[in-house]
């Protein structure tokens, strides 16, 4: 935990609720596409709007990336049943949402971070979007809002809830889960997961209590978080509003917070006097989910490489670093750099190239290609500078590094050629020799920059410098 | 005159025949029609509204089909009403409900679709009790349907509207729904065959749902033969509804002649006299019955059903709570009503005090209640559990019976408003029908003689889930034994 | 077992449900409603612990539809029939309660 934050007697206890948004082509219970950005109302069928008389029917590819990413959480799958949870709201057309209650696809989990911890998963299970309600009026808000407009688009697109047991204990830990779990989905296919556009959703579930104290105290539900900065930011606000409400003899109430970027803070949300009779009860238009085994042999057959195991792959090669690993995995360039690694290039510098001077995209670079360059460049054969050009032609037009190094001109200084202008560089130049071999540093940029001059900016300042004390060490 | 039956009753079967060969176009059928209905609606009020154009329409298009040599299907040129809880494309569909005032569908139910396509002409949406909660048709925003045998009295419900217009000859099928007892009741009372199917084998898309786990689609007619030809139209898987069955039965016609030999039929005492409030007259007609399917060789025994004692109870918790989640939706947002507000749960709180009716908002009630946090397990939670020991009731019965005999409503129509007041009294007229529905099970009804005020009596027959065809063979048995 | 419906309990049961009832009314229902429930005491007397629930009439599984679009409605197939539309979305009254 962030010890800064927090008075040293408080533990702070979070548990995550993080709502994705499958990539299915259409929604959970009937044909509409399930589309970002379309004109309102017009991804739209008797189904989602929930006319009179309509029937939902369940979309089997949601139903399996469902079983893969619990499958991946290392969750049971089980015989599931679809419930209803009653409660008016417009943005819901048929005023009750089709969810999993008491009996939900996934089970028992558990999601472990880059840093080895494992975080409980409670369960992971199917339900439906709602639709999108806008408030018109001055403040932009609901309070205020004069009224408001509803578009069914989203109502309907398949979700999967995953829930987390209250076990995260820091704030890096509550954005370590989210990104690994954004990993894990993205590693899966499963969902764009933009937390930005709404993909990913995150609800926190923020209590604190005395150090040593056994017992959950109350917790308040923070929601409209937007990114993992904000989540944070939530967290640590919501924590101590807990702890001073607690140091002055008062509690918090259990409720449904909003959080308010712009002012940093978390407002007391919807006030659902009868949210907490939801009645939920079997969803009698849909009938049980029963995978059979070997649906589930098949799914964890058929399971990509998950993000722990990647990260894995790269530790067994030392000499990089964990942050490294992480980044890589994120960024999908992990299986990248190893084929790199295997074709020659030295590890440590392919990982540089790949960390920090190929973050917007590899482009039509091969891994061939960079081992090829980091061993051109370990040989001198190439500048680092020159290196970083050829780098970014790579990216952009394909092709191997020599080749390319040619057609742009970059002409090999041979370390022999190198040391033969600098011997002649001596001999020319031997007041300035003596001085240098005396210790006076600055007539190094002289001989490096007459060194440069006559290779046309060439040779690898770094090499120069090495022949030069050399030559002195052995004068 | 204060009944309005026909004499005699032309078949479904002889229409479809005497429109395919063309010995009368189906326009002249449906003028037929809409001429009695001309005549007798107005003191019978079976419709919320007669399509009076699109059935022009569509009758022109049979015969213009039918002139082209195309196959039109088995129901060419016959007029079918259907109950106005079923969606019509275009065409208003109310659940005889004010709050779905002004909505127009903009799709077909799977069954009105399908009976399109086998070459019905659709003559109008019937009236029922509001979103079909009731067992007299006295619970609609439009008024009463009135009993054409007596118009004094009620024609049953909730699908009164359906069986009295087939009752009327207004139309020679029907189309209802069967929640409770809701097509087999109205079917006894007003002297009609009906037909409540397994569960899942007819779809329910398009139906305006009450309680989901119990609505069925099912045909009324005046024969069992007609039913049964309506029910293979309108039966089968239907990708659309989850709960409809993929190996679904559709085929009950060929074998409805095979008579009732050798089959063993069960007599379920419990409603013969075992539970109150049976009348005498009901229960010897059915008797009666009794002794004929044993004279056409069927062996019968009379059988205990325990769990039948508990049914009106499950029943009455578990519509209800799912009836309660079925219609928040109309909520004054989408469609239908609305009955403005200061803000949106007014808005709601309004439209939904004015749109509904009392006995809408008593049933919504009671389900809301009945699975709120607190009384879930006592009460809706208790019922499934009644629901299950009823099956397995049924199920051992059903291990040595092929079906089971009872009565389909406890007395004959009743005059309107007698029960009005009362609802419990109201829902003690769904004892004999409620069992089939809790389990899914295929019931009907057929007309069998008469009670001392001279109004219909209906035998009912329960089946095995998918068993209609020996169903159909036990009414058809009984149907040409009355005659 | 718990005691019959009381007539605040109605009043809750109406709130839950967006249905406003007169003080007449509150008193009709709230016999109605108890007569109902009291004779599902009979149900609630059963000792049925180890009945298992049957939310289904019949036991199907797993039915469900491939991942295919299907043709959408048109917003005029149903906009001009809402009570209030502004531009092409279902306009509502403001929203009470969502913030403090």
């Amino acid at each position: 935990m962030n010890q800064e934050i927090f008075k040293d007697n408080w533990e702070l206890i979070v548990g995550l609720e993080v709502h994705v948004e499958l990539a299915t082509k259409t929604k959970l219970f009937c044909g509409c596409l399930n589309q970002f950005g379309s004109e309102p109302n017009t991804n739209v069928c008797p189904v989602c709007l929930g006319l009179p008389g309509s029937l939902p029917v369940v979309n089997e590819t949601a139903v399996y990336y469902a079983m893969q990413l619990g499958r991946a959480l290392r969750c049971s799958v089980n015989r599931s049943v679809f419930a209803r949870k009653n409660y008016f709201y417009p943005d819901m057309p048929k005023d009750y949402q089709i969810s999993q209650y008491d009996m939900p696809t996934n089970l028992n989990g558990y999601l472990e971070l880059p840093t080895g911890e494992a975080i409980g998963i409670e369960r992971a299970h199917i339900e439906e979007d709602t639709g999108k309600t806008t408030h018109i009026g001055t403040s932009g808000r609901i309070s205020g809002s004069d009224y408001s407009l509803v578009d069914y688009n989203r109502a309907g697109i398949p979700l999967i809830e995953i829930v987390s047991e209250p076990e995260i204990r820091t704030i890096e830990q509550a954005k370590a889960y989210v990104s690994e779990l954004r990993n894990i989905i993205l590693a899966l296919g499963i969902s764009d997961a933009k937390m930005e556009e709404g993909s990913i959703r995150v609800d926190a579930n923020v209590s604190v209590r005395e150090n040593g104290e056994d017992n959950l105290r109350t917790r308040c539900e923070i929601k409209n978080v937007n990114s993992l900065k904000s989540l944070g930011r939530a967290i640590e606000y919501e924590a101590n509003r807990h702890i001073s409400l607690y140091e002055n003899g008062e509690s918090p109430k259990q409720e449904t917070r909003h959080w308010d970027e712009d002012a940093g803070r978390t407002r007391s949300g919807r006030s659902k006097e009868d949210a907490e009779d939801y009645r939920y009860f079997t969803e009698p238009d849909l009938v049980p989910l029963n995978p059979s085994k070997e649906t589930i042999a098949k799914i964890d057959q058929e399971m990509p490489e998950m993000p722990s195991e990647r990260r894995g792959k790269l530790a067994d090669l030392n000499g990089i670093k964990s942050s490294d690993m992480t980044l890589l995995v994120e960024r999908d360039h992990d299986a990248f750099a190893l084929d790199a690694i295997k074709g020659g290039g030295e590890p440590e510098k392919v990982v540089k190239h790949l960390v920090n001077n190929l973050s917007s995209g590899l482009g039509a670079l091969t891994p061939e290609a960079l081992a090829q360059l980091v061993q051109m460049e370990n040989k001198s054969e190439i500048t680092s500078t020159q290196a970083k050009k050829v780098l970014g032609e790579l990216v952009q037009r394909g092709g191997m590094p020599a080749n390319l190094a040619t057609e742009l001109g970059f002409e090999v200084v041979g370390l022999n050629d190198l040391e033969k202008l600098v011997d002649q560089l001596i001999n020319e130049h031997s007041d300035e020799w003596e001085r240098f071999c005396s210790g006076d540093t600055k007539v190094q940029g002289f001989f490096v920059g007459q060194v440069m001059k006559s290779t046309s900016g060439q040779a690898d300042g770094k090499i120069i410098n090495q022949i030069l004390n050399e030559r002195a060490t052995s004068k | 005159m204060n009944s309005v039956t026909p004499e005699q009753y032309q078949s479904a079967s002889e229409i479809a025949d005497l429109v395919a060969t063309r010995e009368i176009s189906a326009l002249e059928i449906l003028e037929r029609h809409l001429n009695k209905i001309e005549e007798h609606e107005k003191d019978v009020h079976a419709f919320n509204l007669v399509t009076i154009n699109e059935a022009r329409a569509a009758a022109k298009e049979t015969d213009k089909l039918i002139s082209e040599g195309e196959n039109v299907g088995p129901l060419a040129g016959v007029p079918v009403a259907i109950k106005d809880n079923l969606c019509t494309k275009g065409i208003p569909t109310t659940a005889s409900s004010k709050i779905l005032e002004g909505w127009n569908p903009p799709y077909d139910a799977t069954v009105v679709r399908k009976l399109k396509e086998a070459g019905a002409t659709i003559v109008g949406k019937t009236n029922l009790d509001e979103f079909a909660m009731g067992s007299s048709t006295e619970n609609s925003a439009f008024g009463p349907t009135r009993n054409p045998h007596d118009l004094t009295c009620v024609p049953g419900g909730s699908s009164g509207g359906s069986a009295a217009a087939v009752a009327a000859g207004f139309a020679p099928i029907a189309i209802g729904s069967d929640t409770g007892g809701s097509i087999r009741q109205p079917a006894a009372l007003c002297g009609v065959v009906g037909v409540k199917p397994t569960y899942g084998g007819v779809s329910r898309y398009g139906l305006l749902a009450f309680a989901s786990s119990l609505d069925q689609v099912g045909p009324f007619a005046t024969s069992v033969k007609d039913a049964a030809i309506v029910h293979e139209v309108i039966g089968g898987y239907d990708p659309l509804d989850s709960t409809s069955i993929k190996q679904a039965p559709n085929s009950f016609v060929n074998e409805i002649d095979q008579g009732v030999k050798k089959l063993k039929v069960g007599i379920i005492s419990e409603l013969m006299g075992g539970i109150d409030g049976i009348t005498q007259e009901v229960i010897d007609q059915t008797n009666i019955a009794v002794s004929t399917l044993s004279n056409a060789g069927a062996q019968v025994e009379e059988v205990s059903l325990p769990a039948a004692l508990y049914c009106l109870s499950a029943y009455y918790l578990i519509a209800p709570a799912e009836a309660s989640s079925n219609l928040s939706r109309y909520d004054g947002v989408r469609y239908g009503l609305r009955v403005d507000g200061a803000n949106l749960q007014e808005m709601n709180v309004n439209t939904r005090t004015e749109g509904f009716g009392d006995e809408v908002k008593r049933r919504i009630m009671l389900g809301t209640y009945a699975l709120s946090a607190g009384y879930y397990d006592a009460y809706y939670g208790k019922a499934l559990k009644v629901r299950r020991l009823l099956a397995e009731n049924f199920a051992e019965l059903y291990k040595d019976y092929d079906v089971l005999l009872s009565p389909t409503s406890p007395c004959t129509a009743f005059k309107l408003g007698a029960k009005v007041d009362d609802p419990m009294t109201m829902y003690v007229n769904d004892v004999c029908t409620i069992p089939s529905n809790l389990v899914g099970h295929p019931a009907m009804s057929i007309p069998f003689g008469s009670g001392k005020d001279g109004m219909p009596i209906g035998v009912q027959i329960l089946a095995p889930p998918m068993k209609e065809s020996v169903m159909y063979q036990v009414a058809h048995t009984l149907e040409k034994a009355s005659q | 077992m718990s005691d019959s419906i009381s007539s605040d309990e109605v009043k809750h049961v109406a709130h839950l449900a967006r249905l406003r009832l007169t003080s007449e009314e509150l008193v009709t229902f709230t016999d109605q409603l108890r007569a109902v429930l009291d004779h599902a005491k009979d149900v609630e007397a059963l000792e049925l612990n180890d009945v298992e629930p049957m939310s289904h009439p019949l036991p199907i599984e797993n039915t469900m539809r491939k991942d295919i679009p299907n043709p959408m409605l048109k917003p005029s197939d149903f906009l001009p029939q809402a009570p209030a539309v502004e531009g092409g979305r279902f306009l509502v009254p403001k929203i009470l309660g969502e913030e403090e």
